[in-house]
């Protein structure tokens, strides 16, 4: 029964005459389900990665949304062009990159320094609660959290009430209506929502060191920072190292769930961000090239980011992501 | 225990100042989110003159009661709990399903298909031709577009693959000679088997699902199709307060506020997966842990 299937499927196609085929389409129809099960997972990928990813041609072309993408004329780097000359061109940089800098330094670091010093916790049960605490945040939408920082920090909210009464500022501030606060809001509610978070995969690598070093380091009699310093940490180093090349292939990708929150007309300035800039003038305004170019120019740099970075920490200390 | 002998003063300081930064860094977790639900917890009116701090000052339910009775705000939670158990399920299914296929050594033309895989993690369309896309395919203002878009994900294919990869071969070697067909060793055999990976990625997409607003921001435009996310985006970020007050229920208007009610929707909307995330809580580590090795 399968034998006789076989054949008339090897006799349909039009390279059954060549012998070298044969033994392929055998182990093919073999895995038939198999086959079917990986191919669907393609068709999926051509449809909604692939097709997007030849729809990026608007960018050389003036696409409006009456013709289809193939009709529309091209017009070569123009859109490029344009954006390069833009006023919101220097404004969209040191947004992007002042908040992904800073995020960097500052919360880039810190999960790594929680979970070493968590991992320094004797008791499981503290340890585990005050990990599934931190967890929390993570866990709320930024629409949520966009929600309680306009309460905490309204005119009538508590940072105002305990600034007004530690008798810091004399008239309450609305914090998200004004530029110069916008990154701290950023920065400080990003570290807020993902510490906790971010910190499980470092205590992953940390629960995979083998406990005989430490044991030995401790008959050397080393102390608990020098454990910390010389075992610890450089057991992690190639997580933190995978970590860091993802991070620096990011700087450009603000977290644009995040800002679309908490910006508004009052704090632009200082919200506009690459992200942000490809969605209005694309969606907002229709431009569906220029966005698309904007868009293109900032994945290409990205990736050109990620790769520097992965060969940096290949040289340095010999993990890579790929 | 070595070390518990050794111990010296500094170490011992070293650790109460550690426990007292832990404890720091709970209630400065904590206190932003109990601040919320305090206010929420207390009569509307009463919570415009501020200062409750700790504990509700005059104890109402009338801000949970008008979200309850809320049409708006009910079909929102509605599209919420339907985008996230239908999205979560075929997500799931299918990603593992793909991974399965793709973890297996004699699968015919893998590399190329891994090739094919590994380029859409690090390129992308982006939004606009996305977007395009999106409209050719008809799924503006149609529900699947929660869905179908968000059927599969590398990411977490590579995942589950190296879950699959641990699996001993005996098992499905008993399933061949059985005379199953591997769709059905898939379902029958691998899947029971690999619950804490399901568990991981159900927790991760649900929680996608859950908290995703821009979905229905940008692709629906029929309030009844808009999950709670988009109707609280609507109300936060674009201080819709006339999107807040439409969806009030009539009659109860004069007990509660627009603000009120914005923080008890916000409580509805997050206590579900607050509620569920600690039991999840052993098997998302552990899938992180699979991440990290083979990510």
């Amino acid at each position: 029964m399968k034998a006789s299937s076989q054949i008339t499927m090897e006799s349909n196609s039009p390279n059954a005459r060549r012998e070298g085929w044969k033994p392929i389409f055998r182990k093919i129809y073999r895995q038939r389900y198999l086959q079917v099960m990986a191919l669907l997972g393609i068709a999926w990928m051509i449809v909604f990665n692939y097709i997007p990813m030849y729809g990026i041609i608007i960018a050389f072309k003036e696409y409006d949304i009456i013709s289809t993408i193939s009709e529309a004329p091209w017009v070569g780097l123009d859109h490029f062009k344009e954006f390069l000359q833009d006023d919101a061109l220097i404004e969209v940089i040191r947004n992007t990159l002042g908040i992904s800098l800073i995020k960097l330094i500052v919360g880039f670091p810190l999960p790594i320094i929680f979970a070493l010093l968590l991992n320094e916790v004797r008791s499981v049960f503290f340890k585990k609660s005050v990990q599934t605490i931190t967890y929390l945040p993570h866990f709320l939408s930024w629409v949520v959290l966009g929600g309680i920082l306009a309460t905490w920090l309204s005119d009538v909210g508590v940072i105002n009430k305990i600034l007004l009464a530690m008798n810091v500022i004399d008239a309450p501030i609305s914090y998200l209506a004004e530029a110069k606060y916008f990154w701290t809001i950023i920065i400080a509610s990003d570290i807020w929502k993902e510490l906790g978070w971010s910190a499980i995969i470092y205590l992953a690598a940390i629960s995979g060191v083998s406990p005989e070093l430490y044991e030995a380091a401790t008959i050397d009699g080393a102390g608990r920072f020098q454990k910390i310093l010389n075992i610890t940490l450089p057991s992690i180093m190639g997580t933190i190292s995978i970590l860091f090349i993802l991070a620096v292939g990011g700087v450009l990708n603000s977290n644009f769930d995040q800002i679309l929150v908490l910006r508004n007309q009052l704090n632009a300035s200082a919200s506009n961000v690459i992200d942000i800039y490809v969605y209005q003038t694309g969606l907002n305004e229709g431009r569906y090239s220029y966005s698309t170019a904007v868009g293109l120019l900032k994945n290409v740099i990205a990736l050109t980011l990620l790769i520097g970075a992965n060969s940096v920490t290949k040289k340095l200390n010999n993990t890579s992501l790929f | 225990m070595i070390s518990m002998k050794r111990q010296t003063k500094g170490e011992f300081a070293f650790e109460i100042m550690n426990g007292i930064l832990m404890l720091a860094i709970c209630f400065i977790t904590l206190y932003p989110i109990w601040y919320v639900v305090v206010n929420a917890f207390n009569d509307a009116n009463d919570a415009m003159r501020g200062g409750i701090y700790w504990w509700p000052r005059e104890f109402s339910l009338e801000s949970f009661k008008a979200v309850f009775n809320s049409k708006g705000i009910m079909t929102a939670m509605g599209v919420t709990v339907a985008k996230t158990v239908l999205g979560v399920l075929v997500h799931v299914l299918f990603t593992s399903m793909v991974a399965y296929a793709f973890s297996r050594e004699e699968l015919y033309g893998r590399k190329l298909y891994m090739i094919i895989g590994t380029i859409t993690m690090f390129f992308g369309g982006g939004l606009i031709p996305t977007y395009l896309l999106i409209r050719n395919l008809h799924l503006l203002d149609n529900f699947m577009v929660y869905i179908i878009p968000a059927a599969f994900s590398f990411f977490d294919l590579i995942i589950f693959m190296s879950f699959f990869r641990e699996i001993p071969a005996g098992l499905e070697e008993a399933a061949k000679i059985d005379g199953a067909n591997d769709f059905k060793i898939f379902l029958r055999v691998i899947i029971p088997v690999s619950m804490p990976v399901v568990a991981t990625i159900a927790l991760f997409h649900g929680v996608y699902q859950w908290n995703d607003y821009f979905t229905g921001m940008i692709y629906i435009n029929n309030p009844n199709l808009q999950p709670i996310q988009t109707f609280l985006y609507r109300v936060v970020a674009q201080s819709s307060s006339n999107q807040m007050i439409s969806a009030m229920p009539t009659g109860v208007s004069k007990n509660i506020t627009s603000q009120s009610l914005k923080l008890a929707t916000m409580i509805v909307t997050t206590a579900p997966i607050v509620v569920v995330y600690p039991f999840l809580q052993k098997y998302f580590v552990k899938g992180f842990m699979i991440g990290s090795i083979k990510g």
